[in-house]
Order: structure tokens, then sequence, then C-alpha cells
């Protein structure tokens, strides 16, 4: 299999938009929710930074010959 | 009944060179293990292992297996002069076992010193890989703290426990056996792929479930048995077994890992005090191990031999009020040993945040920090379970680096629950526990390490100048060996005609 760059898939900016709006919280919760997605936004960011760039290959090079 | 017993963990770490996947892995185990022990003055092979109380075939059934039909992988206790072996002055062993780099944890007292000294052991192995990373002419190393490639190859953590030699191993067998089954709620490191090979995309609890095919037998290495039976104390035979575990996965999380120790560390206390109550016996306890590994949402029932049906987590909660309410017949209290109650407040808690909503437990469970962590990818990318991005997650996960394991990234976002110190953790890098005999076999490498011409679990063997005969010191009472028990005399000894001098009049 030809090694090639993993793309990352872009984020689903362009999902349906008629999909059902989720009713709406109080404000306070949808600010907590906001505050929680920004923060898993920014944990994944730090990770992507240290990720192997080439996941398939990452995968087949990790190769163990068995133990206890 | 405590915590409280001689305990210590093995860990096998995988090992990659990135981008030559048919690279050596005994001789880059040796170079794992030489590494180490050149930076610190330890001539690996210089202070060898002592073989003279290992008995790697002797099955706590009641018989010994024939060498000749053992498989070469049981065949432990032969030297091969290819592998690096050496002894710390932490008191751990740092070998190669197999195809891997191996740190065994000194003999330690209380989960929490359990957990302090398996991570000093995730110390150790980075620095060996930073040091072959700065070698010119060494490949560079990566290493793991996982329990399988995902290709159907898998290595062991093993917990060692020492537990009275009277009691029956029958009872150790029927007690243990769900419990092991279940405690991969609580204690799996979390894996991407289902079975041997991951042929099925998807995520499961356990690293190892998937690799146990019996209820009870001797291998480790092939048809592993949830029961281990290999009887080799280490100690006084007469008085103590050693119970070895072969079916935990190697735990990230200090939570999680306290819990596999102080648990089953208490569930034995109630094996040998006869005192679990309830038969668990499970109906078919292989395939509900990995049933209940391959589904995440923890719904999944065993079914028990008297027609009962619970959850992973309420079968756990059967052992947890049977401790509960043992404690509560002794009259015991979180005065009387905090150790006890850390792990049964834990326990209470865990158990609890698993019930109601397992990613509860995303800063305490290492499956589900990692699940967490996954699905966050999987939401943000659209990515299905079979994608090899999420199987690369995985690997990193478990990689020794801080700077590139993702189970380091997060706990130092804050994300994971610590409840052993960084600067702990550091000193028992070379700090020997106190209260064992890791603490006389440690000293005796800090202090004497070129007079020191083997080391064991059970012996120290010394070459000393002047004499024909190399003077072997038993150790086979665990509990002995320690610093309030041997620290003068190793004080005031200069060398080591002093020391033994001093020890065989201490004996009297």
């Amino acid at each position: 299999m030809p090694s090639q760059e993993q793309s990352r898939p872009q984020r689903r900016d362009d999902e349906p938009a008629d999909a059902p709006e989720p009713t709406p919280a109080s404000p306070e919760a949808s600010a907590r929710k906001e505050a929680l997605d920004d923060d898993i936004d920014s944990m994944l960011d730090e990770i992507d930074g240290v990720l192997e760039s080439n996941a398939e290959e990452f995968v087949r090079g990790f190769v163990q010959k068995g133990g206890q | 009944m405590t915590v409280r017993r001689v305990m210590g963990v093995e860990t096998e770490y995988g090992i990659s060179v990135p981008g030559d996947p048919g690279a050596n892995p005994m001789v880059l185990s040796g170079h794992v293990v030489n590494a180490y022990a050149s930076t610190h003055g330890v001539r690996s092979g210089r202070a060898a292992w002592d073989y003279a109380d290992e008995a790697p075939l002797r099955d706590a059934r009641g018989f010994e297996m024939g060498r000749g039909v053992a498989d070469p992988s049981q065949l432990t206790d032969v030297e091969d002069p290819t592998l690096a072996n050496v002894v710390l002055t932490n008191g751990a062993r740092l070998y190669v076992d197999h195809a891997h780099p191996e740190y065994s944890s000194p003999e330690v007292t209380t989960p929490r010193d359990a957990v302090r000294w398996d991570r000093a052991g995730e110390l150790v192995m980075l620095e060996s890989v930073r040091r072959l990373a700065a070698s010119p002419g060494e490949p560079g190393v990566n290493l793991y703290k996982n329990n399988t490639d995902g290709k159907g190859a898998s290595y062991g953590t093993h917990e060692n426990y020492l537990m009275r030699r009277e009691t029956p191993f029958a009872e150790v067998v029927r007690h243990l056996i769900p419990f092991f089954v279940a405690r991969q709620a609580m204690c799996g490191s979390g894996r991407v792929g289902i079975g041997q090979d991951s042929r099925t995309a998807g995520y499961q609890l356990s690293q190892r479930a998937d690799f146990f095919e019996v209820e009870v037998g001797l291998e480790t290495t092939l048809k592993r048995p949830i029961i281990n039976t290999r009887d080799e104390p280490h100690a006084v035979a007469d008085l103590y077994r050693r119970l070895h575990v072969i079916i935990g996965d190697a735990n990230h999380g200090d939570v999680a890992n306290l819990l596999k120790l102080g648990t089953t560390s208490l569930v034995l206390a109630m094996v040998e005090d006869g005192a679990v109550g309830r038969d668990l016996t499970l109906d078919k306890p292989v395939a509900t191990l990995h049933a209940i590994s391959h589904d995440p949402t923890l719904r999944t029932t065993a079914t028990l031999r008297d027609g009962r049906t619970l959850t992973a987590v309420q079968l756990l909660w059967e052992y947890f009020h049977a401790a509960a309410s043992y404690l509560e017949q002794r009259g015991h209290t979180a005065a009387d040993d905090p150790d006890t109650a850390e792990v049964m407040g834990l326990w209470e808690s865990v158990l609890t945040r698993l019930e109601r909503d397992p990613m509860e437990c995303a800063a305490d469970l290492d499956w589900v920090a990692k699940l967490s962590l996954l699905e966050g990818y999987r939401e943000r990318d659209g990515l299905s379970w079979g994608d090899p991005r999420l199987r690369a997650i995985d690997i990193q996960w478990s990689d020794v680096r801080p700077e590139k394991g993702l189970f380091h990234r997060l706990r130092e976002r804050g994300r994971i629950t610590r409840l052993v110190e960084d600067p702990l953790v550091a000193d028992a890098v070379t700090q020997p526990p106190t209260d064992t005999r890791a603490w006389f076999r440690g000293k005796c490498l800090e202090k004497f390490a070129p007079q020191i011409a083997a080391a064991s679990w059970d012996s120290v063997i010394f070459d000393v100048p002047g004499r024909h005969a190399l003077q072997r010191v038993p150790m086979l009472e665990p509990l002995r060996g320690t610093q309030a028990h041997v620290g003068e005399i190793m004080d005031r000894s200069p060398d080591v005609v002093t020391l033994l001098r001093e020890l065989d009049a201490a004996a009297g």
C-alpha cells in the first residue's frame, strides 16, 4: 500500500442545515457547554500538534514479537 | 483486614524503531537495559540474577511440569548470556524478558507505593529512550506502556501479591475469577480494535481480555489463563504463596492503578479469611470476560452459576459491599489505616459514577480517558472506528515520552487525577521502599555494586575481596531487610566485609 500523507478531514461546517435545532437550554448551561466545547477543541488542537503525521505507516510500523 | 500486603508490578514495555518494523526486539531490548545500566554505572551482567530459588514450572495445584514438555518460553530460570539484566538501586529488576524490556518493581506494602514505584519504571524507560536517541549509531527506540500491538501480539503487565500459604488455592480460583472478569471495568486501559488481531473495528475496555483463553493454568505466553498457577513464592515457601496475576493491563492513571492493586488485595484478604460470602461463580468466565470488555456501555451482563445475571459494575458492588461489611465487623476505621480508607473511598466513588455514566470517570480510569479523547476526534473529524488515526492514537497514548505520549499530555493539562506527586516518583527511581527487603537489596547496589556478583528477589551474593567462596545472603522473609531492621548496620558498614560481619553478629 503506498504510504501517503494522512489528510485530516475538515471540521464538519457543512452539516445539513435542516437538522432540527436542539431545544435551547438555560443561558448558564449554554455558556457552560460552550466553555466545555472550547476546552475539548483546544485539547484536540494541542494533541494534533504531537500526533505522528502518517497514521497508517505508524500503525504498520508498531509490530511486536509477543511476550508473557 | 487491610489493603496492606507485600506486592509489586512487573511491566513489559512495547518496543519499536520508527520506520523499521523488522528491527530485532531482543537486541533492541538489550540496548534499552544496557543504556540505563551504563548511565548509572551498573554494568549489566555484573550484578547478575541469582536463579537458585526460581521454579517457574511449579504449579500451585500441587505438581511440577516436566522441563521436557514445557514451552521454551516457560524456562525463565536459566541464564541467557545474550540477555541483559540489572538490579537497580531502588530494588527493582530491569531486564529483557522474551522480546521486551521489563521493569519489575521492588516489593512494596501498599497500593500507593505500588503506583509510585510502577511510575518510577516509566521514568527508567524514558531515560533509556532519551539516552539511545542521543547516542550516535544507536537506533532511535520508542517504548510504550501498553499490552498489545493490535495485530495479534500481546505482552504482559503482571501483579504479584504475597498471601498466606494455608489458603486453599481452590478458594483463590473460585473468588478471583469473577472478580477479574469484572475488574476490567475499573482497570482496563482501553483498546481500539476487537479480537486478538483487531479484525473487528471498535473500542473495548481492556487490552488483554481477548488474549485469555482458559480459566486456570500455568502458562503465561500461550493459552493464557485468567488465574495463573505459577507457584514461585520468592519467600519462605511454607508460609507464603505469591499470587502471580497476568490478566491486568498496564495502567497509566494513578486511580485505576491504585484500585487495581488495592481492591485485589482486599479481595485476597477476604479469601484468606474465608469472608467473601456469596458465591459469584460465573457460568462462562472466558466468554464473559471478552463480552464485558467489548461493551464500553457496561450494560453486558454475566450469568452466574446460580442463575442471576449481573453487570460488571454490579459484580464489583458485590465485592465492595462484602469488603465494607467485613471492615465494619472488624471495627475498622479510616484512622486505623488511611491506605484502606483511600481504596474503599475511591472504589465506591468510581462504581457510583460508572453506574451513572462511565464518562464521569474520564479523569480517573484509563479506558474512559482514552475513549473520551477518541470520541472527541470521532466527533470533530467524522471518523469511523476503523480509521487508522484512531489506532495510531491508541498506540501513541502510551508513548513514555511526556511530549509525545497522549496520556502524559492529558495529565499535564490537568485532566487526569494525580494521587502520587511527581517528586515522589522521581525519588523512587533511585530510592528503594524502606519497609521491605527491597531496601537492603537497593542499598547494597547503591553502596557496593562492584562487590555484588548476583542478586535476586530473595538473595544478594557478594564477591568479597580475599575470600574464595561467594557469600550469599538469603532474604526469604520479605518484611526483613527493611531500613528499620538493617539501616544502622548498613550505615556503619564502610565495606562489604564489615557489612557481612555485622549481619552475622546481628543474626547471633
